[in-house]
C-alpha cells in the first residue's frame, strides 16, 4: 500500500477544507438553524409529537442525514472533478497509486469533512431542542457508513461530470427530493397508505429511519433493512468505481 | 549502456477511432538526453502519457528498467517523473505544499531537507510560501519541474519544457536540464524547438502521424542528412556560370558576385579542392569563401515533408 500517497491526497483535501473552514461550517449551521425556525417553530406548533418524540427533536436525524448526504456528495465530486478540470489529475494518474488508494484518499477526506459537519449540526441542534442519542455507537455506525457511501457516490459524479453544472444536477434533482420525501421531517405513517408504499421505494427513507432509530429507538422500517440498504448502496458504488477505473473511462481514454 | 526504457509495438487509438500511435518501437539508454521531435498532433504527448500511465494504450508493451509498466506499475512509476506541457498547477496552494504533495503521491516519506535543496537549485526557495497564482509563467514551469523531481526519479519526461517561455528563460531551462542529466537523470524531452534538441540531446527521434520515422544520434543525423553550402564571393560580377564550374550546379545570386553550391555531407561527389581549382582555372578572383551547414530544423522539415508525401502517395 502507498500510505504516503493516500495521506498526501487526504491531507491535501483536508487542507482545502481548512482554507474554506468558515464557508464549510457556516452554511450547514445557518441552514440547520433555518430548518429549526421554519419546521421546528412553524410546523412544530401544529405537530407537537411524532411517535412520542417532540417534533423539533424528531427532525434532527433527518436534518443531519440531509446535510451528510449532500455534503458527502458535493465534497467528493468537487474534490475529484477539480483536478480533472485543472488537469492536475495527471500527477495522480502517473503516481504509483492503485485505484483503491486514490479512492481511499479522496473519499476518506470527503467523508471526514461530512462527519465534522454532522457533529457540528448535532451541536447546533442542541441549542434549539433536546437531542437524545440512545445508541451512540449505532449512530456513529450509520453516520460513518452514510458519509463513506455517499462520498463514493459523489466520487462517481466527479468522474463522470463534464462541467461544474454536472456536479449539481444529481444532488439537486435526485438526492435532495429523495431526502425530503424520505421522512426527514415526518414519519411515513402520517401519509396515506398509497404514498407510504411509494415512499418504501425511496432508499433514503431506510437511511433516515435507521439513523433515527439510533437516536430515539423509533423507525419507519426495520433496522436490518436500513443496514442492508446502506450496505447495498455502498457495494454498488464500489463495484461501479472499480469498473470505471478498470476501463480508464473518462480519465485515461 | 543498458536500456532504461523499452517500447515495443505500442499502438493507441482514441475513442473516436483516431490512431494516435502506430506500432511505436523505441529504446532509451540510461543516462542520455533523448529528444522526440514532431509537429503538432504527431503523437509526442500521447506517447509520453502512455509511458507514464496517464492514458491507456491499446496494444504493445512498455518496460522501464526491464519492468512492465502495467504489471509493475508501482516500481516503474516510482522512478519516473513527468513535467507536462501545460502549466497544470493548483493556483491556491503554496509552492512548498505543491512540491511536498507530489513527493507524498509517489510514496516517499517527507524529506524537507531534500525539498529545500531542490527549491534552491531551481531558484524557487524565496518563493516557497507564495501561492502558485502569484508566480510568473517561468516560475510555474520551474515548480512543475520541482514537482516532477520531488521523488528523485531516474527517468524524467519533459513535455515541451520551454513552450511559450522567453529566450532567456529557455536558456536557463536548458542549464537546468543539463545539470539534471549530469546528476544521472535520463531525460526524454519533446519539443517544437529544433535548436533545443540540437543544444541538449544525445539522440533524436522524429515522430509523425503516430509513427516513429527516424531514430539516430543527433550528430550522425546532422551528418547523414545534413547538407552544406559553399558560398564563394567573387571580386568581379559575372554574367553567367559556365566553363569548368557548370558541372557543379552553382547558383548565382542577385548581385552576380556570389556563387553557391550545395552538397550532401555524407556523399563524396563534391571535392572542394577540385572545385576551388576549377574556380581558379576559369580565371575568377575570390574575395571570400563561406560555408553553411543545415540545421536540425531544416533536416526535420525535410523529413516531415518526405513522410507526408509518402503518406499521400499511399
Amino acid at each position: 500500500m502507498n500510505w504516503y500517497g493516500i495521506k498526501a491526497i487526504y491531507i491535501h483535501e483536508m487542507e482545502r477544507f481548512r482554507r474554506t473552514l468558515f464557508q464549510s461550517l457556516a452554511s450547514p449551521i445557518i441552514t440547520t438553524s433555518l430548518y429549526f425556525v421554519v419546521f421546528g417553530s412553524a410546523i412544530g406548533s401544529r405537530i407537537t409529537e411524532i411517535d412520542g418524540i417532540n417534533y423539533g427533536s424528531y427532525i434532527v436525524p433527518g436534518m443531519i442525514m440531509l446535510t451528510i448526504l449532500t455534503q458527502s456528495i458535493s465534497n467528493a465530486s468537487f474534490a475529484f472533478y477539480f483536478p480533472r478540470f485543472t488537469n492536475t489529475i495527471y500527477e495522480i494518474l502517473a503516481a504509483p497509486l492503485s485505484s483503491f488508494e486514490i479512492v481511499l484518499g479522496f473519499v476518506g477526506a470527503a467523508a471526514s469533512k461530512s462527519l465534522i459537519i454532522g457533529c457540528v449540526i448535532i451541536l447546533t441542534a442542541n441549542f434549539f431542542v433536546d437531542v437524545r442519542i440512545d445508541h451512540p455507537l449505532l449512530m456513529m455506525f450509520f453516520l460513518i457508513l452514510t458519509s463513506i457511501t455517499f462520498a463514493l457516490f459523489g466520487f462517481i459524479i466527479g468522474m463522470y461530470a463534464e462541467g461544474f453544472e454536472g456536479l449539481q444536477i444529481i444532488p439537486i434533482l435526485i438526492i435532495t427530493p429523495l431526502v425530503f420525501l424520505g421522512g426527514s421531517f415526518y414519519s411515513i405513517n402520517m401519509l396515506p397508505e398509497f404514498w407510504q408504499k411509494i415512499s418504501l421505494l425511496n432508499p433514503v427513507l431506510y437511511l433516515i429511519s435507521g439513523f433515527r432509530y439510533s437516536f430515539y429507538e423509533v423507525s419507519d422500517v426495520s433496522l436490518f433493512t436500513s443496514t442492508l440498504t446502506i450496505l447495498t448502496i455502498l457495494i454498488g458504488c464500489i463495484i461501479f468505481i472499480t469498473y470505471t477505473f478498470s476501463k480508464g473511462y473518462r480519465i485515461k481514454d | 549502456m543498458k536500456n532504461i526504457l523499452e517500447i515495443n509495438n505500442v499502438t493507441k487509438f482514441y475513442k473516436n477511432s483516431v490512431k494516435a500511435l502506430e506500432n511505436v518501437n523505441l529504446d532509451i539508454k540510461e543516462g542520455e538526453i533523448f529528444a522526440l521531435l514532431g509537429p503538432n498532433g504527431a503523437g509526442k504527448s500521447t506517447l509520453i502519457n502512455s509511458i507514464c500511465g496517464i492514458v491507456n494504450f491499446n496494444t504493445g508493451t512498455i518496460k522501464i528498467n526491464n519492468m512492465d509498466i502495467i504489471k509493475n506499475y508501482r516500481n516503474t512509476r516510482k522512478i519516473t517523473g513527468i513535467v507536462p506541457q501545460e502549466l497544470n498547477l493548483e493556483s491556491f496552494e503554496t509552492v512548498w505544499n505543491n512540491v511536498n504533495y507530489s513527493r507524498g503521491l509517489f510514496g516517499k516519506k517527507p524529506d524537507h531537507n531534500y525539498i529545500e535543496k531542490l527549491l534552491k537549485q531551481l531558484s524557487l526557495w524565496d518563493k516557497k510560501d507564495n501561492k502558485i497564482k502569484e508566480l510568473s509563467g517561468g516560475m510555474k514551469r520551474r515548480v512543475l519541474i520541482a514537482k516532477a523531481l520531488s521523488h528523485q526519479p531516474k527517468l524524467l519526461f519533459l513535455d515541451e519544457p520551454t513552450a511559450s517561455v522567453d529566450v532567456e528563460l529557455r536558456k536557463d531551462m536548458w542549464d537546468v536540464v543539463k545539470k539534471l542529466n549530469e546528476d544521472g537523470v535520463t531525460i526524454i524531452l519533446t519539443t517544437h524547438y529544433i535548436e533545443e534538441a540540437e543544444e541538449l540531446s544525445d539522440r533524436v527521434a522524429v515522430i509523425n502521424d503516430g509513427k516513429i520515422i527516424l531514430v539516430d544520434d543527433k550528430d550522425k543525423l546532422i551528418k547523414k542528412l545534413g547538407e552544406k553550402t559553399i558560398k564563394i564571393e567573387l571580386v568581379e560580377p559575372i554574367e553567367k556560370i559556365n566553363g569548368n564550374l557548370s558541372k557543379y550546379n552553382f547558383t548565382l545570386d542577385q548581385t552576380n558576385k556570389i556563387i553557391s553550391h550545395t552538397y550532401n555531407l555524407n556523399s563524396n561527389t563534391t571535392d572542394i579542392t577540385e572545385l576551388l581549382n576549377d574556380v581558379k582555372k576559369d580565371g575568377y578572383k575570390i574575395k571570400d569563401i563561406n560555408t553553411e551547414q543545415s540545421s536540425l530544423e531544416e533536416i526535420f522539415i525535410k523529413l516531415i515533408q518526405e513522410n507526408n508525401n509518402e503518406l499521400v502517395r499511399n
